[in-house]
């Protein structure tokens, strides 16, 4: 916003100049055409000040952007749950955060796929799979991204990442995905 | 109908070879009963189309309450009575003697058996059976169904089918799931469904004519119908949210579902005819996995209402809902016998997941198998064994159990995993 109101400024200076010249000169067609001049020159000016000014404001909301997109990126798009439970982790939320941060300059919509380890039945876990997906969708909801545009699918058991058995592989499974 | 296409889908595909099931029995009852089966007289042209009596053989080994006498220790292949004598089965320590003929006539297979007590020195049973060239297997284990009554007392239930899961992984990119058809001891699979997209809860109707379950294939789960014989095939449900856990009630005129799409998982019915959805369970807990009772006018479900998962009893005619099971943190995954009384569920100890079975009258529960990640059971329509799936190595496989514990047996894939098994009901013949 500085370089417009500047350049508002000096306009306001080049006009009172020129209005005062053709009060107190003699010749006023000389003083009407250097009015003009100074009144163009001034134009050009401030049009290129806002020029300026727009290119800085993209440059910055595409630096802001890109930090946005960054710090998401970093953040992940899995996030982990204990056994048999849909709470949220401090550390999925932090990441969600990140996410939610970007999703509020857009209009992007989201896909949250709910799944779960392969302990327990296969349906009971398709119902614990959505509750996690729906547990990161209220978080989100909560935080401003409207409910239209997240949609939670549950996978329940039948999507692992690790096949194994163990908790190693099993806290793998225990997630959610945004896509 | 209008809004619910018919799609007909060409996937009555015999399955891949190693994907059929081959049967490990672990463990039998200790004393098992000696039984001779002869090889079946062939009266017909050129050889038989099946040797009907192997299938009957490995019927009643599978069992593990007999123990089929080796056709290399029989002294002579009887298949009349005059033809017979009983010293000859005496010697080789068999207490019952089964013999046939078969006869084919046109495009059909007819047999004629005939059951001996080598003891008592009579016949006991004798019968005739027909079938198509094609069901000759079929056939046979009608043959056995017949047999192991008379000698047990309990209807067999070897002329019946099986439908599971299996899954083979991809691991560069998505899973290949099927869904499999075959006889009950695993025989003749046949590929209802495949998809790169999860197919699950295979559930029979009453009259074992049609399978209802949920596939992801439209990229959310979604329930579908499907006619075994022409494979007609009909999307029934694509509501936001679950759409899982179909269960045809036992006229077959409803069909128990489990949706999520008023807020948390409920157990809802499907009117059949008029396609009419009643809410049913109203809880913000998990409802689900609905098992209906032999009478229709109640269901099992499994709910975490109390905290844990643990089975209740919704009542049609009262309204009512009572809790069922109270022993342990985890039962799950209820199905009832015929008898309306044993109900096979999965139970958590000591962190693992196991078959046990409640009694709905003593309410006892007992667990019945020792393995770590079981799941998924499944009884036959005769109430004798629990088919369900667990883990082997690191593989998906099915295995099987008597009510009592006392039987075991394996059905691993030669390869992938499977999962899921639905015992059929006893389909007319």
């Amino acid at each position: 916003m500085k370089p417009i109101s500047v350049a508002g400024k000096a306009a306001t200076l080049l006009f009172t100049a020129a209005f005062l010249a053709a009060c107190s000169g003699t010749d006023t067609k000389e003083a009407d055409e250097a009015a003009a001049a100074a009144a163009a020159a001034a134009e050009a000016a401030a049009a290129e000040a806002a020029r300026e000014a727009e290119r800085r404001a993209d440059a910055e909301a595409a630096a802001t952007q890109r930090e946005l997109e960054k710090a998401a990126m970093a953040a992940g798009t899995v996030f982990y749950f204990d056994f048999d439970s849909s709470t949220l982790k401090p550390s999925a939320q932090a990441a969600l955060d990140a996410h939610i941060a970007l999703l509020r300059t857009n209009d992007r919509t989201v896909r949250l796929e709910g799944h779960t380890d392969e302990r327990g039945t296969r349906d009971y876990n398709m119902a614990l799979g959505e509750r996690r997906a729906n547990a990161v969708r209220d978080y989100m909801v909560v935080n401003g991204v409207a409910s239209y545009r997240i949609e939670s699918i549950s996978y329940g058991e039948e999507q692992p990442v690790a096949y194994g058995s163990g908790e190693s592989n099993w806290s793998k499974n225990r997630r959610v995905e945004l896509k | 109908m209008a809004r619910l296409a018919l799609v007909l889908f060409v996937l009555l595909l015999p399955a891949l070879a190693q994907a059929q099931l081959v049967i490990e029995i672990t463990q039998g009852v200790d004393d098992p009963t000696p039984l001779a089966v002869v090889p079946f007289a062939w009266e017909g042209q050129g050889t038989a189309p099946e040797d009907l009596a192997q299938v009957v053989q490995e019927d009643f080994a599978r069992s593990g309450q007999f123990d089929p006498i080796d056709r290399a220790d029989m002294l002579g292949f009887p298949s009349r009575e005059a033809e017979l004598f009983y010293r000859d089965w005496r010697a080789i320590a068999s207490e019952y003697v089964l013999i046939g003929r078969v006869r084919g006539e046109g495009p059909n297979l007819n047999v004629h058996y005939e059951l001996y007590d080598v003891l008592r020195q009579a016949r006991i049973l004798e019968g005739d059976l027909s079938s198509s060239i094609g069901e000759a297997r079929m056939l046979a284990h009608r043959v056995s169904d017949a047999v192991y009554e008379k000698l047990t007392g309990i209807p067999g239930a070897f002329a019946t089918r099986l439908i599971y899961v299996s899954v083979t992984r991809n691991p560069a990119g998505k899973d290949y799931f099927r869904l499999t058809l075959a006889d009950a001891d695993g025989a003749r699979p046949i590929v209802l469904l495949e998809s790169r997209e999860p197919i699950m809860s295979p559930s029979w109707s009453p009259d074992g004519s049609q399978v209802a379950y949920v596939s992801f294939e439209t990229g959310r789960p979604a329930i579908f119908r499907q006619v075994l014989a022409t494979g007609e095939r009909e999307q029934l449900t694509n509501y936001r949210g679950l759409n899982s856990s179909p269960a045809w009630s036992p006229d077959g005129n409803t069909l128990a579902m489990v949706l999520s799409k008023d807020g948390s998982p409920d157990i809802y019915l499907m009117d059949m005819a008029s396609r009419r959805l009643t809410r049913v369970t109203r809880h913000y807990a998990i409802d689900t996995e609905p098992s209906w009772m032999p009478d229709g006018g109640s269901f099992l479900f499994t709910s975490d209402r109390g905290g844990r998962p643990q089975i209740y009893r919704y009542d049609l005619r009262s309204g009512l809902t009572e809790r069922v099971t109270f022993e342990g943190a985890y039962n799950a995954r209820a199905r009832v016998a015929q008898d309306g009384r044993n109900v096979v569920l999965v139970h958590q100890r000591n962190g693992e997941f196991q078959i046990a079975i409640h009694d709905l009258v003593t309410s006892r529960l007992q667990v019945l198998t020792n393995t770590e990640l079981d799941e998924s059971p499944s009884i036959a329509p005769n109430g004798s064994m629990v088919l369900y799936a667990t883990k082997f190595g690191d593989r998906g496989i099915l295995s099987a159990v008597s009510v009592d514990g006392g039987i075991k047996f394996r059905l691993p894939a030669r390869s992938g995993d499977v999962r899921e098994p639905a015992w059929s009901p006893y389909v007319k013949y």
